[in-house]
This record gives structure tokens, sequence and C-alpha cells, in this order.
């Protein structure tokens, strides 16, 4: 099972992940979670939204590059060494880790994350009956 | 077609005594009537009886745009000003504009020559033609605009701006042809792509693009994505505007209108006239001019001139492209850097958008470039590291091209700003001291 995540293409320029929350804002859609990769001169802004075809829509109509991609998305208890023994079981299958991020809610923690391989991953996940979540 | 068969297809011997008794008028009238070259040949010891043939003219003074500036704003002009029936300004970014005064002559020669330009494109009677450079000081608009009238096409003075209206235009009246700047058609076809429309939805089946330097990489952009066959067109409006030459269907350089233009090829250092072939700056004496005659004015722009015989049936000498100018030729850490050379590795590369912005600046004492480029949306990838090869590779080929490290800088599709005349490529910081 994965989940549709939003990479949005952007210039290093104040101001601009603001045009991103504001367009999605004033279109009804509701951020999840969210992660931004960045270099000197650009960024890569990741982020899991509840409509993710009408998102794409508006931030292509507002000229931004916007590519979807597939990622697994995780749920599991927010205890010490929960996460440690889910990235165990990738590692020892030799399933590397492209990026991933996370963010703690009470009793759980939500964990995205893009594997190389992301069939073998989701196969080996559905194995060991760890909970993946369909949407946010 | 040809236009003017018996000036286009002249022999060679022909064309030079032509040129020669051509240039003995042009010196005779501009020595009685303009004190400035009056006063330059008397300091070189020269008078008109010196001019007999057309390979005299290298015993003749240079005007360059800063004696143009010096005279502002007529003082190169040699008819009286009843007889100037129009004057065009060339913008002045720095100091006083360029002022043109055309007589009715002026601007009879200068419909003939576009004429034969539109011909060689093959532009004809029926065509219905959008002139989309600018109208007004500028030579562009006007320029072309009566070079289509005196073809016989329907001329559509479009103008610049209102893009999205102009494409309307172009579809309602069935346009076939356009002239404009070569990145004013490639905004025209990004837009027309935002539109939701493709080539397919217009019926334009000529272009003729000039006023800014391109390469042949960005004529092959243009012909895909407004399908049409684009065609060189290239002027100055100290010399005339556009019309001064133009391509044929061989594409291989652009025929001067040498009866009215004669050009040269020179050292930009030495002053000294090159042999056909070799590369150096080009210069332009104006041999049937009346309003502002100009002897050898130096161009600043760089590229060579071909004599071989030419497959349409012209015998006129060719130019060929603008490889880049004397004076906007950039040189950062003492390497000399062309626009264009960054343009065409910009250009050979789908994953970039067709505009990029050069900013030059010194850091301590170290030149750098940093070359903007707006990536494709179709090529944006999630992919950290594929973003960051495609950056790469951009940084080498630029390396190989310019043999200086440039910083490439990624940003967003849409985000350099579009120019709709001539395009602002270069952003130059330093402050020299």
């Amino acid at each position: 099972m994965t989940i549709k995540q939003l990479s949005i293409f952007l210039e290093n320029k104040t101001g601009r992940i603001n045009d991103v929350t504001r367009i999605l804002g004033a279109n009804g859609i509701n951020m999840h979670a969210f992660s931004m990769a960045e270099t000197t001169d650009f960024g890569i802004l990741r982020l899991i939204v509840s409509e993710v075809e009408k998102a794409v829509d508006v931030l292509r109509e507002n000229s931004f590059a916007v590519k979807v991609t597939d990622v697994v998305c995780i749920k599991c208890s927010n205890t010490a060494g929960s996460l440690a023994s889910i990235l165990e079981k990738l590692a020892v299958q030799n399933i590397f880790i492209e990026y991933m991020y996370a963010f703690a809610d009470g009793d759980f923690a939500n964990i995205v994350i893009k594997p190389n391989d992301l069939e073998k991953c989701v196969a080996l996940l559905d194995e060991c009956n760890c909970d993946m979540r369909s949407e946010l | 077609m040809i236009w003017n068969p018996n000036k286009e297809c002249m022999s060679r011997e022909q064309m030079r005594a032509l040129q020669g008794k051509r240039l003995q008028k042009l010196v005779n009238y501009v020595y009685h009537n303009v004190p400035f070259y009056r006063n330059k040949m008397q300091e070189m010891n020269i008078s008109p009886d010196d001019i007999r043939t057309i390979d005299d003219i290298v015993k003749l003074p240079f005007t360059t745009k800063q004696d143009l500036r010096d005279n502002y704003p007529y003082g190169l002009q040699a008819a009286p000003a009843s007889e100037i029936v129009r004057v065009h300004a060339s913008s002045g970014t720095t100091g006083n504009p360029t002022i043109v005064g055309y007589t009715r002559k002026d601007i009879s020669v200068w419909s003939e020559v576009m004429a034969r330009c539109l011909t060689a494109y093959g532009v004809t009677r029926e065509d219905t033609f959008s002139v989309s450079y600018g109208y007004g000081l500028f030579t562009g608009g006007l320029g072309a605009h009566y070079g289509v009238e005196n073809l016989g096409a329907t001329v559509i003075p479009t103008s610049t701006g209102g893009t999205e209206k102009h494409i309307k235009l172009l579809r309602d009246l069935k346009v076939t042809g356009i002239a404009c700047t070569p990145s004013y058609a490639l905004y025209l076809a990004e837009t027309l792509e935002k539109m939701g429309l493709s080539k397919d939805d217009i019926n334009l089946r000529v272009g003729a693009f000039g006023a800014e330097p391109w390469t042949e990489n960005m004529r092959k952009e243009i012909e895909e994505r407004l399908g049409l066959k684009g065609y060189n067109i290239y002027g100055l409006s100290e010399i005339m505007g556009p019309g001064v030459s133009y391509e044929c269907s061989e594409q291989n350089g652009s025929h001067i209108n040498e009866d009215h233009f004669y050009p040269e090829i020179i050292n930009p250092e030495t002053l000294e006239q090159l042999p056909y072939g070799e590369q150096g700056e080009l210069v332009f004496t104006t041999l049937t001019k009346e309003g502002m005659p100009l002897l050898r004015y130096r161009t600043k722009d760089l590229c060579t001139l071909m004599d071989d015989e030419c497959a349409c049936g012209r015998t006129s000498v060719r130019m060929g492209r603008i490889v880049g100018r004397s004076d906007d030729m950039l040189i950062i850490r003492g390497i000399n850097v062309f626009p264009s050379q960054v343009e065409s590795v910009i250009l050979e590369m789908p994953e970039f958008e067709p505009q990029y912005m050069l900013v030059v600046d010194r850091v301590g004492n170290l030149d750098t470039i940093e070359v903007q480029v707006e990536v494709r949306k179709d090529y944006f990838t999630d992919d950290m590291g594929a973003m960051l090869q495609m950056k790469k590779r951009l940084a080498d080929r630029l390396k190989g091209i310019v043999s200086i490290a440039c910083d490439v800088r990624l940003m967003e599709p849409g985000s350099i700003e579009r120019s709709q005349g001539k395009s602002k490529r270069v952003i130059d910081k330093r402050v020299l001291k």
C-alpha cells in the first residue's frame, strides 16, 4: 500500500513556500505532512495533501513544476525503538532509503519513506504486518 | 523568387563598378554637407578626388556610435531639415539616443530592400503578414511594415505586447507570416501552449527574425513550436533598420543589399580591413543614403563575409551569423565570453527552457559568472541527485565551451523575465576600482 506525495520545485527565494501554502489554502486543500530538501539555489518541497489531483492542477495553473511520487507511509507506536525495528528489517533486505520524514502525534507516529525499490519495500512491510497507510 | 534580379544578381564586376560610382558620389556629398566628415578628411589629408574605386574606401575615416552621440541630435545629418520626412531613434541606455533622419528617397530605398528580403523568404502578395516588432522610434516595426506594403502582402501591424490578443488575430485572420525578435517568437510559442493551443491551430509558415543575435538551435526550436520556417533578417537603425541583409532559401549566410550598404570586415584592434572569410567587426558604408549617410560605420557586430556563389542565384556578398559583439563581449578572468556561446549550450539541452540570464560579479578579486536557467516542467524530478546531476551536466558543458567555470543556478520555469523587444541577458555587477 502506497501513498501519493507531491514534489514541487522551488527557487530559494523569500516567500516562495508561502506561495504554495497560500494557493493550497485558498483552494481548500489541507496539508498533512511536508518536508523540504534544499541546496544552495533551489529546493524540493515534498507534501502529503488531502486532495492530490486538485492540488496538482491548481499548482500547475500557477506555473509550478510539480511531480507526483509514490511513497510508503507507515504508522507505528510512538515508543522508543519502534522505528529502529522497522528500519532494521529494511536494511537487512538491502532496501535503501532515498529520503524520509516523520511526525508523531500522541500514541502514534507516521513515517513517510521513499525507498529505492518501492515494490520490494511494500511487500516486505506487508510480510511483517506493518501498518501502512493509504491516506493521512 | 527574386524581387529585383537586376541588382540582386548583378555580376561582381558590375556591382563593384556601381559601388565605386556610388561611393564617389557619397564622399562628395558628405564632404560638402557634413562638417564632421569634412574635418575628419582634412585631418587625414584626403579629398573626395582620392576616391576613385570602391577599393579606395580604406582611405576613409571610420564612424562610431560615440560619434553619433557626440553629434546629437542632427550633427551628422546631410540633408536639409525640409527634406527629412521621418526620424527614428535607437535606445540610448547610456547617454544620448541615436537620431536618424530619413528623406523620402531613403524610405523608398528601405521599402525596396525590405521587399527583397520578404521575397527571398517566399512571402508574396497572397500572404497576410504580422509585424510584431515594436512600432515607434525603433526601426523594426515601421521598417518591416513599409516593406510588406511595398511587396503587396497584407500587413497586420500588431507591434509588441498583448500576446493573447495577437494569437487570436493570428488565428482569425489566418496570418501566414510574422516578423519579430526570436525571443518574442519563443514567448509567442509559450503563450500559445499556455492557452492550450499548438502550431496546428495557427497558419504561420514564414518568420522573419532579427534585431538580436540568435542561434541555429533557437531557429529549430521556433520552427518546431510555431510550425513555420524561420529566416534571419539583419539591420541596424544607424544604417537603415531591418533589411540590410537577409537569408535566402539556402540559409547559408545573409545576402547583403550591397548596392546600398557596402560591407567590410575589420580587425577591431588594428582597424585593418580583413579579407573575405576572416572573422572581425562588420563595418557598413551607406552608399545611397541622403538623410544621415555614414562612412564606414563600425557596427560592433562580429561575423565573417562570404563572396562565393550562392545556389539561389543571387550574387551579393553574404554575412555569417553574428557570433557576438565586440562591445558586449564579457571579459571574465581575462577570458572572452560571448553570451551567444552560453545560449548555444542551453539550447542544446532539452531539460532547460530557452531563457537564461548571466550574472557577472566580482567577489574579492575574482570574477564570477552565474548562469541562471529555467528547468523545464517535464524534466523536474523528485530525485535530488538527478537534479544536481542536471546542474552539473550544464556546468560541465559550459566549461567545455567558454573555458571558465560557471556557477549554474536552476530556476523555476517562467521565472526569468520574458522580453517583448530585445532581451536583456547579462547583468554585470562588477564595480571596477
